[in-house]
């Protein structure tokens, strides 16, 4: 009977093979997924255009400026006056400018002296793209206060990603999406198919328990999977530069548990869903909008209503990308992740725990 | 000895009686048709035997096991052809009878005797992706595929829907070949004129059974007077053929109508009440009954 099972396993290969549409989304999507978020969706901050307004021009000024310029982050469009900073702004011509106050050097003086004083600097963003605002705020904080201390002023620190790139932030959620979209619609659609063609009732009729052929159909996605993830972990660590300084081990061993839970989920659908229609509506409905929105891969879970909050408990994706983040940002071994491994098992279980009980091998 | 026995055998689908109160049985080695209308209650009774569904009252045994109880044995033993095509379309023909005898834990080879009067006929296509294959053709590959396991009893549902004439005569000469390989048959047809290529055959409508026969037998029960009638205006001798008392039943048949004649009826008297009535160019005589006509007068009643 293990020859058999090889048989199976070589039969739904050719289905996906032979399938162009497939294999297109199969190969490209991935690439295009990670360039797309990773260059040119991107909330970093890039050619600032920044206006600086100075009463004098002292030296201590004229440094703050001199390193601004240098910073491959902004780029300089000269002094302006106090009255014209609204024009300015509003026009587009610059994202931000930098206010100084006469008194600049003396406070700097103070200030290093502990002497207690109000900032020196204000810095005024055009805040209409939010994302770009905080960003270029908190940069220009940065770059003014990077190389001489400015204690009582303040003090920032970007820790894990000090260039804030966005695709240390995507990476782990494109490859939560991605695995998703693979392994749970693509196996749940291809068992469905079966039911809607109607060779799911010959294989019905025959000796093979169908959860076996069902397993079969599994490996051929699981192995597309793999593929998938070694191209993204290669484009995050050769193109995208993401460090991944945790050990590449327990980032595929966690990844491959993902694998897992995905296909779980794809056997659930299938129980539940009668067409490939469905069963893609299903899929993306129910799974890929919750969890694009709710699985901390756009907007932080943190920040969600209490109600939102519970409900991504229950998305496996937020489990997934938050351990990423850990392993691959952070730099986190896989010990450290141990909560979110656990929550994954436990999906696992009552998945297909559930599964099973549902999967039926008559018609009703 | 009995193949196959149904007993009582009801099955609905919420408020629908797709099968009511059915009770038959197929010998061994017995080519069985189940003639019927779309909606009889074939397509229900197929699944119940393949043991994929449970009925909701009767018992019935295949092979001397139960549908219910032994139904993972049963499904070792025979071999089922659903309605619809289901094979792979994407996979080639010889791709498809591979995959089919590895499910049954079997080898193309062990069971190509069987297999290859009909199988022979499609081998020269055999790198052909299925869904590209003529419609007769698909049907000899489903028929090779529902064999490749050497089934005791095979179960055809509407094997011959779909398909030219021709393919249909090949069909049936391919399933009386089969049958002398001792493989019992329950082969299901709308079509009427397939009924003489059985054993025996049941003729179903709505849900039961309206009676069970050879086919000669069926006719020779048929116990009325058969004409087959002809006039200028068919539609209006249809018409008018129903409102006369002495008729029990007037249908097309090919290009003439048959009409039942009940107690009482005169073919002098009916040609003078029909021309009274506006027909013309009318013609009338004796019909030899078939199975239709057996199946209608069986409705009727």
């Amino acid at each position: 009977m293990k020859n058999n099972f090889i048989q199976f396993v070589r039969k739904e290969s050719l289905h996906i093979l032979r399938d162009r549409r497939t294999m297109l989304v199969v190969i490209l999507m991935p690439a295009v997924m990670l360039m797309l978020f990773g260059f040119a969706i991107s909330t970093e901050v890039n050619d600032v255009r920044v206006a600086v307004v100075a009463p004098v021009r002292s030296d201590g000024i004229r440094e703050a400026v001199d390193r601004l310029s240098r910073n491959g982050c902004f780029s300089f469009c000269g002094y302006i006056s106090e009255q014209d900073v609204d024009v300015k702004l509003r026009s587009g011509e610059v994202l931000a400018v930098v206010v100084f106050d006469a008194d600049y050097d003396r406070t700097l003086l103070q200030a290093e002296q502990n002497i207690p004083v109000k900032p020196p600097v204000q810095i005024v963003v055009d805040a209409s793209n939010t994302n770009t605002a905080s960003s270029a705020a908190l940069y220009l904080q940065n770059a003014l206060s990077a190389e001489r201390p400015v204690p009582t002023v303040f003090e920032t620190r970007l820790l894990y990603n000090p260039q804030m790139k966005s695709a240390y932030n995507f990476v782990p959620g494109i490859m939560g999406v991605i695995f998703i979209l693979v392994c749970a619609m693509m196996t749940s659609v291809s068992i469905v198919r079966e039911k809607e063609t109607g060779t799911m009732e010959v294989l019905l009729v025959s000796p093979v328990r169908p959860l076996k052929i069902v397993a079969a159909k599994m490996i051929p996605y699981l192995g597309v999977s793999c593929i998938m993830l070694a191209v993204i972990l290669l484009l995050a660590r050769y193109v995208l530069e993401i460090p991944m300084s945790g050990g590449v081990g327990g980032i595929v061993a966690v990844s491959l548990l993902y694998l897992v839970l995905a296909l779980a989920l794809g056997l659930f659908v299938s129980t539940v869903a009668q067409t490939q229609v469905a069963a893609l509506l299903v899929s993306a409905m129910v799974m890929i909008l919750p969890m694009i929105m709710l699985s901390g891969m756009l907007f932080p879970v943190e920040n969600m209503p209490v109600v939102l909050q519970g409900i991504s408990c229950c998305i496996p994706a937020r489990w997934y990308i938050s351990a990423m983040r850990k392993m691959m940002i952070e730099g986190l071994p896989v010990a450290a992740v141990w909560r979110e491994i656990a929550v994954l098992c436990a999906m696992i279980a009552v998945l297909t725990g559930v599964s099973l009980r549902k999967f039926n091998d008559k018609l009703e | 000895m009995n193949s196959i026995e149904v007993r009582h055998l009801s099955k609905s689908y919420g408020k629908v009686n797709a099968l009511n109160d059915v009770s038959f049985e197929v010998e061994r080695g017995e080519l069985f048709g189940l003639i019927g209308p779309d909606g009889a209650g074939k397509t229900t009774l197929f699944r119940l035997l393949t043991t994929l569904l449970n009925p909701d009252a009767g018992t019935a045994v295949v092979e001397g096991l139960d549908i219910v109880s032994d139904y993972r044995l049963i499904r070792e033993r025979v071999g089922y052809m659903p309605g619809r095509f289901s094979l792979y379309p994407d996979l080639t023909v010889e791709e498809n009878l591979r995959f089919f005898a590895a499910l049954f834990g079997s080898r193309v080879e062990e069971s190509y005797d069987l297999i290859a009067p009909v199988y022979r006929q499609i081998e020269p296509f055999r790198h052909r992706r299925a869904g590209k294959l003529s419609g007769g053709m698909k049907q000899k590959l489903a028929l090779s595929c529902a064999l490749i396991h050497r089934p005791s009893v095979l179960f055809l549902d509407e094997p011959t829907t779909g398909v030219d004439a021709v393919s249909r005569s090949e069909f049936w000469d391919m399933l009386t070949q089969l049958k002398s390989k001792g493989i019992t048959m329950l082969v299901s047809t709308p079509y009427m004129d397939e009924a003489s290529r059985c054993d025996r055959v049941a003729l179903c409508n709505e849900g039961s059974l309206l009676d069970v026969d050879t086919p000669s037998g069926l006719v020779a029960r048929f116990g009325a007077p058969l004409f087959a009638v002809a006039a200028d205006n068919m539609y209006l001798l249809l018409q008018e053929s129903r409102r006369i008392r002495e008729v029990v039943a007037c249908y097309p048949f090919g290009e003439a109508h048959h009409l039942i004649a009940g107690a009482g009826f005169s073919p002098e008297r009916f040609a003078a009440a029909l021309r009274d009535k506006g027909v013309t160019g009318l013609s009338i005589r004796p019909a030899v009954p078939a199975i239709e006509d057996m199946f209608i007068k069986l409705m009727g009643r």
